[in-house]
């Protein structure tokens, strides 16, 4: 079950879309998302849904593996779709009206639009993330954020942090997966009860998985040190971020994407 | 190599005065050399290790490390740079998500410029024999796989000498057999001097010298013949001896002739050979 998250994971596949420069990646992507919320037209989002439709094609990720994404947050996209309908005031007559419940054209035209909203921005991100390993994701972040240094942003820091706790996302998922079976193999019930039962039920969980944790973090400590890492001081790389033709395209691709997000 | 005058060790956190990790410890590690320190737990062996990089300092007494003293803190980056460590636990050892990134993070850390990086990283990942899981995250590997990505880390770095402080520990039969002929090989080709902290007595067959270890103190060393042919003395410190030679033991104490040195199948079966 915990296996099924595939947000932050990265799918090694060569294709034009891994090989791109991951500051411009990162760049495109927050693009994308703010034009996810610019846009309130329905052709607009066609648009949309082509442009990462196109990406996801030259990525050659499985698409099922994206979708495979949304699962954990459906039901937030559900959640986020409902509210929408119930309480978006409308101007015109309600659809429905059932007591003080009113339903209004605009609430379902708007609860629609951000369902799509949700599930694109998920696919979006999901699709840097998949295409971007971690490394290069954080060397993104440090250079893009290495001009705040002199502001006192520690940059490197936030970066190694990153790299780190992504490392150990599958570590620790793997740990909390044997830490589960031997508590139901004791006996613990993970599954039934209240929401206040099954909270209770997590904590001979978590108390485990954390003092492993910070275990962990120590014996990581020594052994980085002992691998002479001193912070980012006098640190040099092996890949060097290069800006190639392929994020000239990119680039282009993205400006054409933008404008024609503006035009509709 | 490593050199050690009248070492004592304690804890920081260790109420008590007298009550030491390591008690006089004077030892002389040569270039090239395969060392095995063994001892059960508590008997000071990873302690020690830990004291020849530079992660703990000295009590009283001083460490060298290819003539730096371990104690000097302008010195502790380069013994770090010369005598590497790898760790037990494979997981808590690797740094990022790629195994080359891995690899590359030691030579990152030293601050060598891109197309030195890759190539040693290149070169050691094929010497541990990883070179086609160089693009595969680190917990998709098995634990001998990722014990061996973590010595490539420690060689792209170039050190004189690897300590490893029970590499093989959490290791399934076949995960510990990859990494333990890596090590030999690291020391027979490449001549790299190893200390190798272990409690797998097999393990330490094929060394050119054990020391072991017990309540903080060397209590016997010498090559494996000889700190073998001492079952009782082993076994009295809660150590087992190799089967091949617990046979040849008990054989003398039944009565027959063979030698109590034997350490393989066939020195022993040569061995019982010869008397018939």
């Amino acid at each position: 079950m915990l296996r099924d998250i595939t947000i932050g994971q990265y799918y090694s596949v060569p294709s034009s879309i891994h090989k791109m420069d991951p500051r411009f990646k990162i760049m495109g992507s927050i693009l994308y998302l703010v034009s996810l919320f610019l846009i309130n037209q329905i052709f607009a989002y066609a648009a949309v849904i082509l442009f990462i439709g196109l990406v996801i094609k030259l990525s050659k990720v499985p698409l099922n593996f994206i979708l495979k994404g949304l699962k954990p947050v459906f039901m937030l996209i559900l959640f986020a779709f409902v509210i929408n309908i119930f309480f978006t005031p409308g101007e015109g007559d309600a659809l429905i009206k059932a007591g003080f419940v009113k339903i209004y054209p605009e609430g379902i035209e708007r609860a629609f639009f951000m369902a799509i909203r949700l599930v694109l921005l998920i696919v979006g991100t999901s699709v840097l993330t998949l295409t971007t390993s971690p490394i290069e994701l954080t060397d993104g972040i440090e250079y893009l954020l290495s001009p705040f240094k002199k502001i006192g942003m520690p940059a490197h820091e936030l970066a190694m942090m990153m790299t780190i706790a992504l490392r150990f996302i599958p570590t620790l998922l793997e740990e909390t997966d044997k830490i589960m079976k031997a508590q139901m193999a004791r006996g613990a019930d993970f599954e039934s009860g209240n929401l206040m039962n099954r909270a209770k039920a997590l904590i001979p969980l978590l108390v485990p998985l954390f003092i492993s944790a910070f275990r962990r973090a120590d014996e990581l400590a020594m052994a980085m040190e002992a691998r002479c890492y001193k912070g980012g001081e006098g640190r040099t790389r092996m890949k060097v971020l290069k800006f190639t033709r392929l994020d000239l395209v990119g680039c282009l691709v993205m400006i054409v994407y933008l404008a024609t997000c503006i035009v509709l | 190599m490593i050199k050690t005058n009248n070492l004592y060790f304690r804890y920081s956190d260790e109420k008590e005065e007298d009550k030491y990790a390591l008690k006089n410890i004077n030892l002389h590690i040569n270039d090239g050399e395969f060392v095995v320190i063994i001892g059960h737990n508590g008997s000071g062996k990873s302690t020690l290790s830990k004291l020849f990089n530079g992660i703990f300092y000295p009590t009283s007494g001083k460490i060298y490390i290819d003539g730096l003293d371990t104690s000097d803190e302008e010195l502790i980056w380069e013994i770090r740079k010369r005598a590497g460590m790898v760790f037990q636990n494979p997981d808590n050892q690797l740094v990022a998500t790629i195994v080359e990134e891995d690899v590359a993070f030691g030579p990152e850390n030293l601050g060598l410029p891109s197309e030195v990086i890759r190539q040693r990283v290149d070169e050691a990942l094929e010497s541990v024999k990883m070179g086609e899981f160089k693009r595969k995250p680190p917990h998709h590997l098995s634990g001998g796989q990722k014990q061996r990505v973590a010595i490539a880390g420690i060689l792209a770095m170039k050190p004189k000498c690897i300590i490893f402080d029970e590499p093989t520990a959490m290791l399934d039969p076949s995960g510990r057999k990859e990494v333990i002929q890596t090590i030999q090989n690291l020391n027979k080709v490449d001549k790299m001097t190893v200390v190798h902290v272990t409690h797998y007595m097999d393990e330490a067959v094929n060394a050119d010298r054990i020391i072991v270890m017990d309540g903080g103190q060397i209590v016997l060393e010498g090559t494996p013949k000889e700190v073998f042919s001492q079952v009782e003395t082993i076994q009295r410190l809660g150590l087992d001896v190799p089967q091949v030679t617990l046979l040849s033991h008990e054989l003398k104490k039944s009565g027959i002739e063979v030698s109590t040195e034997n350490l393989t199948v066939d020195e022993l079966v040569e061995n019982l050979c010869q008397l018939i």
